[in-house]
């Protein structure tokens, strides 16, 4: 290549053809294949997907997180135009926690167990940013107190241990916004919580983005917070993205089998008994022997829509099907949508 | 369907019944001489029963005394007061020996497939495990039984002298599922049975209970913290607090009329998968974590985060009571009317005419969301005409 200038970039960040391969003593596990997709400022993406579907590896290559020792990366994450993919430990460490910032299932992957809270809020504020003692102490109560900790100023004396499961939740969530990051990485972020405590949480990540103007890339299995929460989606399967676009196409008109199969099989408030679920045949593939051609072809009722092997041999791309809304499969769009008309029947009643 | 007894049954039965049950764990002191400090109070006064062939579905946020109401339930744990009975016999009190004969009649599904078989056993050996605890010898053989399970419940039979490591998570379950089964018991507790899968075997593993049921009578006391996975598969429904129950009724009546401030707000705390619609719910935000059931709240335990609190509440402990025919709830100000907490209940698909349907399908979906029929708009009373869309449907129990 003579083009040493980087392209154009539209997107605050795009992620252009990941790719995270462990070797391992059973075999090459293939965790991330070709990821792409973009997210602007204040916007959120959701990726969604069944678990080893390669989510949380994206999210690590995102920050910068993958050993380059112990594992493979390709591909580019253009963070404001400058790829992460390549970067030394050095210039990692300054964009992780400023530019960029992540939050986890488990608080206590971020919060260390024998440190006040405070002092690893000001530590996070010293790392950055050049403050006084009494400035990063203001500051860290300032963020305690906006995501909800009541009377911070004492409780920035407590150990972790002494907050509840939603209050350390907030505590890790003001960890990471301390520094008001451009980018939020949130992976699981409310799955260990119960529902009242998710809504409030959730509630409280939106608010945040608001005001700093985040992008956040928000990794989840559950389909209602991706409503909830969503501008874009991103669904993965066997270590692609099979189909992506803003929320309404994938909610209102997908195509991809594999997201017409999770549409229909996710149970619903608003579903009677009567009414069976329509579960994906099969299970999902191992990352050390993803299928050839199409993943998810093994478990794809449609398949024979497609003339010859191809899905079981000819690996599809993701193209643009409509502005804005990719899908990774060999069918022409007429029997995708034919077949999403089949498969999602009572959602499209649903939703009428 | 599954209205079907076991013919073995005596009509009129409950195939479970527990009745103002209590299950306290104590707090023990650290140190060379614990002492009791305090009790866990994980259970604290719950009565309900299950039916021949019907599904109650128990749920509630995590602690608060779900898997310990089911596991008390089948005797696994001796209960602090209280009444158990099982198939009108009462096993409250009875010693293990006693309860043998009356294990073949129950059984238990766990939440973690990973931990619940023993990864040194064949998979033929762990579901064939029940007929040699028993003493059971199945006509034509323990082998060909298990062969014949593994094929109902979706396993291959060749894989009869596999491990659980070999399986993935949704065919582990189905292993514990064949095992619970084998003796076609009266009645299972599925702890969370679904909750450590992903969605789309999730859905397999609901349509295998279910048709588990429907074919051989099976009653489930199903325990777990998704709603949305409870309505599919219950009949009734109890929800619990802080080791009370607060609410029981009919499936129909829990998600579309609930009563309880605590019911509502767990319904509305739910992000439904469907944009649009998620977009036009309101949402009752409930404030602070549970409080602990060592020292739960006086009075109404749940006063602490009820919206709708009265001073009463502080003090005066509502009772579980009939606020309507079968519609059991305990609080002293039950919320009648429609708070946005509530579902969008549709038409049953199942109900609605096919050629209804089809004309759904296409156009401007925008334009057919617009057409908000379907849609509870908040402050609606559930008492102008709402209720006429709440469709129970075809191929109820009852
Ligand atoms: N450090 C690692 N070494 C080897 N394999 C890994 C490593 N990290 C993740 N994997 C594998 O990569 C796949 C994708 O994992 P992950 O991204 O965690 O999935 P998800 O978050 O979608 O559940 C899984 O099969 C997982 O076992
Ligand atoms: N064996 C035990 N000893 C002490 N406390 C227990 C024991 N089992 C459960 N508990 C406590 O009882 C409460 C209810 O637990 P559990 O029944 O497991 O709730 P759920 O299943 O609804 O999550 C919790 O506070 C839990 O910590
Ligand atoms: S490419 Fe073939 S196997 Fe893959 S989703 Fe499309 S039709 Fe199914
Ligand atoms: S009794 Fe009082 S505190 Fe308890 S749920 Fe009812 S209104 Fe709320
Ligand atoms: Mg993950
Ligand atoms: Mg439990």
């Amino acid at each position: 290549m003579t083009d040493l200038s980087p392209a154009p970039r539209r997107a605050y960040i795009e992620v252009e053809d990941l790719s995270v391969q462990f070797p391992t003593e059973d075999g090459l596990v293939r965790a991330v294949d070709g990821v792409t997709f973009s997210i602007d400022k204040g916007q959120t993406i959701a990726i969604v997907g069944e678990s080893g579907s390669g989510k949380s590896v994206t999210a690590q290559a995102i920050m910068g997180l993958v050993n380059a020792r112990t594992a493979d990366v390709t591909g580019h994450v253009w963070v404001d135009g400058q790829d992460i993919v390549g970067m030394t430990d050095d210039e990692l460490r300054k964009m992780r926690g400023s530019t960029m910032a992540m939050i986890f299932q488990d608080p206590m992957s971020s919060l260390h167990p024998f440190y006040r809270i405070g002092a690893q809020l000001t530590e996070a504020v010293n790392v950055h940013n050049k403050v006084s003692k009494k400035e990063a102490r203001d500051r860290a109560i300032e963020m305690l107190q906006k995501v909800g900790i009541p009377s911070p100023e004492k409780r920035i004396e407590d150990y972790p241990h002494q907050f509840s499961g939603g209050m350390r939740q907030r505590v890790m969530i003001a960890m990471a916004l301390i520094n008001s990051p451009s980018l939020l990485i949130a992976d699981e972020p409310t799955t260990a919580l119960d529902v009242t405590v998710q809504a409030q949480i959730m509630e409280l990540i939106l608010e945040l983005q608001q005001e700093y103007n985040t992008a956040v890339v928000l990794i989840t299995h559950d389909l209602g917070i991706v409503a909830d929460a969503a501008d874009q989606v991103a669904v993965m399967y066997g270590a692609r993205v099979v189909e992506s676009g803003v929320i309404d196409d994938i909610f209102y008109k997908p195509e991809m089998p594999y997201t017409l199969g999770l549409l229909a099989s996710v149970p619903r408030l608003n579903q009677v008994r009567a009414d069976r679920l329509d579960p994906i045949p099969g299970n999902p593939p191992s990352p050390i022997r993803l299928p050839s051609g199409c993943v998810f072809n093994p478990r794809c009722v449609y398949k024979d829509r497609v003339e010859g092997d191809l899905c079981a041999t000819e690996r599809p791309a993701l193209l643009p099907t409509d502005l804005g809304h990719m899908v990774r499969c060999h069918m022409s769009k007429e029997d995708r949508e034919a077949v999403a008309t089949i498969a999602l029947g009572t959602l499209g009643r649903e939703t009428a | 369907m599954s209205e079907i007894a076991n013919e073995s049954h005596t009509a009129g039965d409950a195939v479970l019944r527990v009745t103002d049950l209590q299950m306290h764990f104590p707090v023990r002191s650290k140190g060379l001489f614990p002492k009791t400090i305090g009790q866990v109070k994980a259970v604290d006064g719950v009565s309900f029963d299950v039916q021949p062939g019907e599904t109650l579905g128990l749920v509630g946020e995590s602690g608060c005394g779900k898997s310990t109401t089911g596991r008390t339930a089948l005797r696994l744990l001796e209960p602090t007061s209280g009444k158990v009975e099982m198939d009108g016999i009462d096993v409250t009190r009875m010693s293990a020996k006693d309860m043998v004969p009356l294990r073949r009649k129950a059984a238990m599904i766990f939440q973690d497939p990973y931990n619940a078989l023993n990864p040194r056993h064949t998979v033929g050996a762990i579901i064939g495990a029940p007929f040699a605890v028993q003493g059971v010898e199945p006509a034509g053989g323990v082998r060909a039984a298990v062969r014949e399970l593994m094929d109902r419940v979706g396993l291959n039979p060749e894989h009869y002298n596999r491990y659980p490591a070999e399986f993935s998570g949704g065919q582990r379950q189905r292993i514990g599922i064949a095992r619970a089964v084998a003796l076609r018991p009266h009645f299972i507790v599925c702890d969370e049975p679904v909750s450590a899968l992903d969605v789309s075997i999730q859905a397999q593993v609901i349509n295998l209970l279910r048709d588990l049921q429907d074919e051989f009578g099976i009653a489930y006391l199903f325990v777990a913290h998704d709603l949305a996975v409870v309505r599919q598969i219950s009949h009734r429904v109890a929800v619990m607090y802080l080791g009370h129950v607060m609410e029981l009724t009919s499936r129909e009546e829990l998600y579309s009329r609930p009563l309880h401030p605590y019911t509502h707000a767990l319904l509305s705390a739910i992000p439904v998968p469907d944009p649009r619609a998620q977009k036009n719910r309101e949402h009752i935000m409930l404030s602070g974590d549970l409080p602990s059931p060592v020292n739960p709240p006086s009075g109404c335990v749940f006063h602490t985060r009820c919206f709708v609190a009265q001073d009463i509440c502080k003090v005066d402990k509502p009772v579980i009571r009939e606020f309507e025919p079968g519609h059991q709830v305990a609080c002293h100000f039950p919320i009648t009317e429609y708070l946005g907490s509530t579902l969008i209940v549709g038409p049953d698909p199942g109900l609605t005419p096919e050629s209804d349907l089809e004309g759904r399908q296409d156009g401007d979906p925008m334009e057919q969301a617009g057409d908000s029929d379907l849609i509870h708009e908040p402050g609606t009373n559930y008492t102008d005409g709402t209720d006429s869309l709440i469709d129970p449907g075809p191929g109820l129990w009852r």
